[in-house]
Formats: C-alpha cells, structure tokens, sequence
C-alpha cells in the first residue's frame, strides 16, 4: 500500500524529517507517537502534498505510485486522505458544495460517473447520518460556527464519502472530550477494512484505546526510533517520551 | 475626450433636432448642461473625488450619437422574464419594439424620456426639474474647507443631450408586483449615449427597478448615465444596476438619491464590464427614520478599471445605512473604493456601516479604497473596514487534500467571497439574477463553473 523510504525534509530550510522508513500493508492500521516538535504534523503534510514541505532525499511509494510527484488534489484522487489536526473553515463555501465537488472529481479521476443532486443528497445524508449529523450541518459552511467535535466529526463524513484507501488522522484527538472522542473513533472503526489503511499520528494513548493499531511507531527528532504492537502504547503512557532522548542524541 | 471645439460643433448641430427643441424649459435645462460642462469640464485625478480614476482615455472616445447595428435578434437580459414591466434603448436610444411595459396598476407610470418630451416638453421639463440634482462630492462637505474642484462636468454633458431616458412614477400606496426593467443594449462599434433615468416613488409606495447594461456585439461605446431617485415617506424601492457591457466600452454614471422619513432604499450595483466603470451613487437620508442598503460587487481582469464611489447623507435623525462592497481584481486590473458617510448635527442616533473587501488574484492587482466618516452629531453608531487580501492558503489546500482541482478549489473560494455581497439583496429575484451573473463572471475570470448550493441542493 505504503512504503517511505529514508525520508528527508525541511520546512523553511529546517530539517524536520530525518530518514523516516515505514511500510504500510493493505487493512493495516499504524500509530505514530511521539513528542511535540518530533515531526509527526510535518509526516501528515508531505505525505499529503502541502506547499512549504521540501522533500530532500527519500522516496513514498503509494501503490506502486510514485506519490511525491503528485499535486495535493491527485493524491487524494488516488486515494489518499488526512483528518486534520485543525479542520479549517471556510465561509460562503456550503458543506454540500464542497462534499459534491470533491466526490465528482474523485470520482472522474477513477473514471466513475459524477453523481447527480439527488444520488448525492441521498449518499451524504445515509452517511451523516451514521456519524450523528443533521441536515443542518451538512448545508451549513464548511466548518464555520462548528465545535471542535463536530469539525472533526465533518472530517471523518468527508472520509466515509471519499472512501480513500489510504487515511492520515493526524492528532484526531486534539481539542476532544471523551464522547466527541468516542464517536469519531466509531465513526474511523467502522471505515476500517481489508482494503484500507491508516496512520493514525497522536502525542497520547488515549486515542488508540478506541482505535486500536496493529503497529505503533515512536517517532523523535525526525526518526522513528522504535516501533512494536499496541502494548508499546501503553508503555509510552507509562513512562514518558523521556528515554527517546534529545534533538542532540538523535 | 474629443476636443470641446468638436463638442461645440455637436452640441450646435444636434441640440435643434433633439426632441422638445425650442421649448423654453428644455432648451433651458439642455443650455445649463452644456454651461455647466464648459465650467467644470471633464474631471481629473485633481478633483477629490476622482483622484483615482483617471478619464483621459475619454480623448480617444467618440461623443457622436451611436449608430446602432443592423437589428440582428436580440436576447433581453431579465431578473423575470416574461415578468417584468421593461423599456429597452439601443446604443442609447429608445425602442419601442424591444420594451413591454404591460399592464401597470392604476397610479403608476412608466415612460421613455423621449416619448414624454414628444408628448409634453412642458410636462417633461417640469418631471426633470422635480428631481434631486447631482451635487459635486466636495460640494456636499458640510465643514469648513469646501474644496476647490467641481466633478459636474458628466453631468452638465449628459443634461446637455437630454433626449433619452425613462421616467418611472409610483403613486401614493401603489405596490408594484412586478420588477420594472430598463435594459440597455449596446450593438454599435463606438458612440456615445446620455440617458436620464426618473424613479418617483410616493408615499407608501413599493417597486423593484432592474437596470441592464449589456453588450450584444457593441464596441467601444460609452454610456454617461445620470440618475435622480425619490423615496417617499415610508415607501420601498428596491433598485440593482448589472453593468455588464464590453470589454472596450466606458461607463459612467451617477445616482442621486433622496429618502424621505421610514422609507427605504436599496440599491445593489454590479460592475463586471467595461474598459472603465464607474458608478457614483449619492443617497441623502433626509427623514427620521429612513434607511438605506447599498452593495456593489466588480469584478476587474487585464488593464480594467472598476470604481465605486458613494456617499452617505445622514441629514435626518434615526436613520440607517448599511453598505457593503466586495470586489475581485485580476491581472493589471485596478479597482477603487471610495465611500463616505456624512452624519449631520441634526442626525442623532445614526446608525452607519460600511464594509469594503477587494480579493487580489495577481501581484499586479491594484485597490485603492478610501473610506471616510465626517460625524457632526454625537449620538451615532458609525463603523467602516476596508481589507485587501489574496485567497486564503490554508482553505485552498484543504478543498485541494479532498481531491478538488487547484483551480476549481480557487473558483468555489473566488464565489464563496462574492456570495456574502448577494445576500445584502432584498428582492430575490434580484438576488437570483445577481448571483447567476457573479456565477457567471467568475466562469469567465477563472475557466471553472463551480456548482452553486441551488445546483447542489436541487433546489
């Protein structure tokens, strides 16, 4: 599905990534852990194609794609997608606008048919409604007058309508209270499948008692440093990013 | 502009066959029009008010009236179609074929200037003369330094060719159900054309008037519009202005308006056409609790100019202004924003805003905004904010990470801007009309046609 090989890269001539390798099989669902500071917003934001991220050395092989040559916008075509850590709003720019164009392009891009207004209608509603959403919230702006849980919420309605085969959830869990919290996590559970993968970047455990990985990964200083099964995410909670040491050690 | 030797030569020629020449009180009005221009001339960046819009290429425009194309068929532009009460002028002049006034109600009138002065030059003078008069900006300065300049100069030319135009009267009570529309076809290759438009709603009154400057193979034409509007007290007129002519055409115009007490004027301008445009609307609040809407959206790519200039005359107490003017600027375009309120002494508990945004979409994009606020009375609520500012990077990459194309992703932000400007819009089918145009500007700025919450929700 995913293979990054030593991957660098700097924001504003700053080396922020330091030789990350990490390879993500089909149904397969990652944590990344680590410090603030460590990388883990800068990994979400190469992988997805963000302006200002300079890729230095490395290679991010997505389907046997060459994924670092794609735009932002061919990549989540291919089948990429990042939950963002701070969903943005965007005034005068509908929830339903914005969801129907971005499923039409997709969609033309895999050389499906464009949903018409009613198909559409019908499709959002059925899966709002599977994460607690009203009418109300898919008309209104993208975002705008939102609480933090009903951004990440809206998050997570653009993923299940996207359907991507590759999902970042980048620290998913910011800004949440436990009941926001559990219901975006059902929401991700149940967009898990054999076909699908995930890299789920958080700073704490709690998060991944509600989506459990199968592979966590400590990233410090640009690297990660460690890696192991879910048990490893316990431990961390337990003893702190301390052992992982300074910018200086690594 | 072409030499005032050439204009003495067309005012000379022209005046005796324009319609009521040689009754006195149009020959009157037409010979202060032309007086008045000899004073005050064209203006330049000297004068205020036209610091930023420069007209020296009128020089090369021609003053001659329009000739118009050969009749070819012609789409009407409508807010309704098939629903509206409408006068059509082509290059300036006009045709009775194209309009359909219709049935009005019992106390409405609806007339072409020219058939009103062919009728009664007398009656027609005396419907002139009961119209507010454009004052110049620095005329209307109420503190100590008057300023030196006039700015009458278009307005003395346009009352010196006074022959076309429409006069709109709404009688005490009368609510008109259907929109009034009076479109403006331009089909000649160059020309010049100075209508007069009348809206005269009395008392109690309510109507929506939809003005259309559109270009159905016109050229380098030139409008000079001047406007005098009337609000009765506690009447409603609901006005919109689509100003959407060619690409080399000149478009200047001027709306005075004047609001009596608990009326209300709305008046919507969209500027999307023209090599220069400008539209100069002058509204004075002059009852207690009058209120007026001003909005304005442009859009401006290549070298063009769009200039929105207004002022706000808090003369009475307990009145209500709302202005709000949002813009998109691409290319070497240029755009300029100049919007004063003035609040008099006797205007207690004014309540003024006004809101001015230009969207750069180049490093050669220019705005020039100048906001002002002149408050005499000390009970007043008064607000202005003026921004300029480039797409919002943060929001593009995220329509961009659900897969939505650069370019579509800066068309939905570019309407998602414009949109907020549209709901400032009372009447909905002026509304509709307005939104359906902004759509269709930004279709043409930006190579995308985005869909739209009506086509999404088909609704």
């Amino acid at each position: 599905m995913l293979e990054i090989k030593n991957l660098h890269a700097t924001v504003d001539g700053k080396e922020i990534l330091k030789g990350i390798n990490l390879t993500i099989n089909p149904g397969e669902v990652h944590a990344i852990m680590g410090p603030n500071g460590s990388g883990k917003s800068t990994l979400s934001y190469v992988l997805s194609g963000r302006d200002g991220y300079e890729v230095t050395e490395g290679s991010v092989t997505f389907q046997g794609k060459d994924l670092l040559a794609m735009e932002a916008e061919e990549r989540a075509a291919e089948g990429v997608f990042l939950a963002f850590q701070y969903p943005v709003e965007i005034p005068g720019v509908s929830n339903t606008t914005f969801l129907k164009t971005a499923l039409n392009a997709v969609r033309k891009h895999k050389g499906l048919p464009e949903l018409d207004a009613m198909q559409f209608l019908k499709l959002i509603r059925a899966k709002a409604k599977a994460l607690n959403m009203n009418d109300d919230m898919i008309k209104r702006a993208v975002n705008v007058g939102f609480s933090g849980g009903e951004k990440k919420r809206n998050d997570i309605l653009q993923m299940a309508m996207l359907e991507p085969s590759f999902a970042i959830l980048d620290e998913t869990d910011s800004g949440l209270d436990i009941d926001a919290l559990k219901l975006v996590a059902d929401g991700v559970n149940s967009l898990r499948s054999p076909e699908r993968s995930m890299l789920v970047i958080t700073h704490y455990q709690r998060l991944l008692s509600y989506i459990v990985p199968d592979h966590v990964h400590v990233l410090a200083y640009g690297r990660i440093v460690r890696s192991g099964g879910k048990e490893l995410a316990l431990e961390l909670e337990a003893k702190g990013y301390a052992e992982f040491g300074s910018p200086e050690a690594a | 502009m072409a030499a005032i030797a050439t204009l003495k030569d067309l005012y000379e020629t022209l005046s005796p066959g324009l319609p009521g020449a040689g009754a006195a009180g149009l020959d009157r009005l037409r010979a202060d029009g032309y007086a008045r221009f000899l004073a005050d001339g064209i203006p330049t960046p000297k004068v205020e008010g036209w610091k930023y819009t420069n007209l020296r290429d009128l020089a090369g425009v021609s003053l001659a009236p329009a000739q118009p194309a050969a009749n070819t068929d012609i789409d009407l532009p409508s807010v309704a179609p098939g629903e509206t009460h409408r006068l059509v002028f082509v290059d300036g002049r006009f045709n009775a074929a194209l309009s359909a006034v219709g049935t009005l109600p019992q106390g409405v009138t609806l007339d072409s200037l020219r058939g009103l002065i062919e009728a009664s030059p007398a009656y027609a003078a005396e419907v002139l003369d009961r119209f507010p008069a454009p004052k110049s900006d620095t005329g209307l300065r109420v503190g100590p330094n008057p300023g030196r300049g006039q700015a009458l100069g278009l307005v003395g030319l346009n009352g010196a060719f006074l022959a076309e135009g429409a006069v709109l009267t709404v009688g005490e009570g009368v609510k008109l159900a259907q929109p009034v529309e009076f479109v403006f076809i331009a089909t000649a290759t160059d020309g010049a054309w100075h209508p007069r438009l009348l809206i005269d709603v009395a008392a109690g009154g309510e109507v929506t008037v939809a003005e259309h400057h559109v270009a159905r193979g016109g050229g380098a034409t030139f409008a000079n519009i001047v406007s005098g509007v009337r609000v009765g007290e506690g009447a409603i007129l609901r006005h919109a202005k689509f100003q959407e002519e060619a690409e080399t055409a000149l478009h200047l115009a001027s709306v005075t308006a004047t609001v009596a007490a608990s009326a209300t004027y709305e008046t919507f301008v969209l500027t999307t056409g023209g090599r220069l445009a400008r539209t100069d609307v002058q509204v004075r609040l002059e009852g207690s609790g009058a209120q007026t809407r001003v909005s304005g959206t442009y859009g401006v790519d290549g070298s063009r100019h769009a200039d929105f200039t207004s002022l706000i005359d808090h003369v009475a107490a307990n009145c209500t202004s709302r202005e709000v003017v949002k813009g998109v600027i691409d290319g070497r375009g240029r755009a300029v924003f100049q919007g004063k309120i003035i609040v008099r002494p006797d205007a207690q508990k004014t309540d003024g805003h006004q809101l001015n945004r230009a969207l750069l979409l180049s490093d050669t994009a220019e705005i020039d905004a100048k906001p002002e606020l002149e408050i005499y009375a000390d009970d007043v609520k008064c607000s202005h904010g003026a921004t300029a500012g480039e797409l919002d990077e943060e929001a593009l990459f995220y329509l961009r990470a659900r897969g939505i194309p650069a370019d579509t992703a800066r068309a939905l932000l570019i309407a998602a801007f414009l949109d907020e400007v549209a709901e400032e819009i009372g009447d909905e089918r002026l509304r509709g009309h307005a939104m359906a145009r902004i759509q269709e500007r930004i279709g043409r700025l930006t190579g995308i046609t985005v869909d739209t919450d009506a086509t999404v929700l088909g609704e």
